[in-house]
């Protein structure tokens, strides 16, 4: 049963470094082929600081962190049991290379479907950038595969 | 050029010309390779999605699977390069999918966009646009939209 009193739960905030060889690893590895995710001075032609970030990377910065599932272990939910319901990008200033992001997580809701088959849970991340500016908002949807809830 | 468009943006007093986009209008088709297991395992790496379930097929069958899948941030991807080949990343204010289908090993993906809102703003304007990843089986994988705002 996901735990309703996790709701507003905020788990320890972490810092990452933003690598371009890893902005240039997640690009191939979506077959991206435009020169500005690639390569640094086309970056720079097109008018960013550096390598820029693409659209769904927070969510990998999310994960940049050595025990990246602990927040699903805090919500005793069984990884296996976990699949992926929504996700949405906010972005409000570009992430590139060079940056250092300090992401925030926190769990905005908890709800249950379907007699208990089905748990949800809300988490929304904020990444702020090394000069203290929001740069990104990531909310997801766990959805949580569980035993149905026995009729009292 | 839709004319009502054209009169609706020329009232606008900050847009000195229509938008280039108008409501119905289709994004270029993007149409991904079959999505080998390499790629799988590429995406993860890079992702930092590093949930065995996806890589690993004895965690997929311990977990009652008889394989792996793909992760569902890699079509969003796909979706993020659409929209990016289009826009460019600046002009991306929000993009949120929801998980419909699980994306199978082998899978291409189609994905659409289509233009369902345009509206001025001071400036400029603001452009909704519908996102969705069909599979070979004629099923959504992932539906969403994203929010982009264009300098006039």
């Amino acid at each position: 049963m996901v735990d309703t009193s996790h709701i507003g739960y905020r788990h320890p905030p972490h810092t990452v470094d933003v690598e371009a060889g890893k902005l240039r690893s997640f690009a191939k590895a979506i077959g991206e082929t435009r020169s500005e995710y690639l390569d640094e001075a086309a970056a720079r032609a097109a008018g960013y600081r550096a390598l820029p970030a693409p659209p769904t990377y927070m969510f990998s910065l999310e994960l940049d962190h050595p025990d990246p599932f602990a927040l699903v272990r805090v919500l005793k939910i069984k990884l296996h049991h976990v699949l992926h319901g929504t996700q949405r990008f906010i972005y409000h200033r570009p992430v590139c290379a060079g940056d250092r992001i300090t992401l925030q997580q926190t769990v905005e809701e908890v709800f249950e479907k379907n007699d208990g088959a089905l748990g949800f849970v809300v988490v929304r991340t904020t990444a702020t950038n090394q000069l203290g500016e929001l740069a990104g908002e990531a909310v997801k949807t766990i959805v949580v595969r569980q035993k149905k809830a026995k009729a009292s | 050029m839709n004319t009502a468009a054209v009169d609706n943006v020329a009232s606008m007093p900050s847009a000195s010309r229509p938008c280039p986009y108008r409501e119905g209008d289709l994004l270029p088709a993007f149409k991904s390779a079959p999505i080998s297991r390499a790629v799988i395992a590429l995406f993860a790496g890079a992702s930092n999605d590093h949930n065995p379930i996806h890589i690993d097929i004895d965690a997929a069958r311990a977990a009652g699977l008889d394989d792996v899948f793909v992760q569902g941030m890699l079509p969003m991807a796909y979706l993020g390069r659409m929209l990016t080949d289009v826009f460019g990343q600046d002009a991306l204010r929000e993009f949120g999918v929801r998980f419909v289908n699980i994306t199978y090993v082998h899978d291409a993906l189609e994905c659409i966009g289509r233009v369902e809102t345009v509206e001025g703003i001071a400036g400029g304007w603001r452009v909704g646009v519908a996102v969705s990843a069909i599979n070979p089986r004629g099923d959504l994988a992932l539906s969403g939209d994203a929010v982009i705002e264009l300098k006039s």
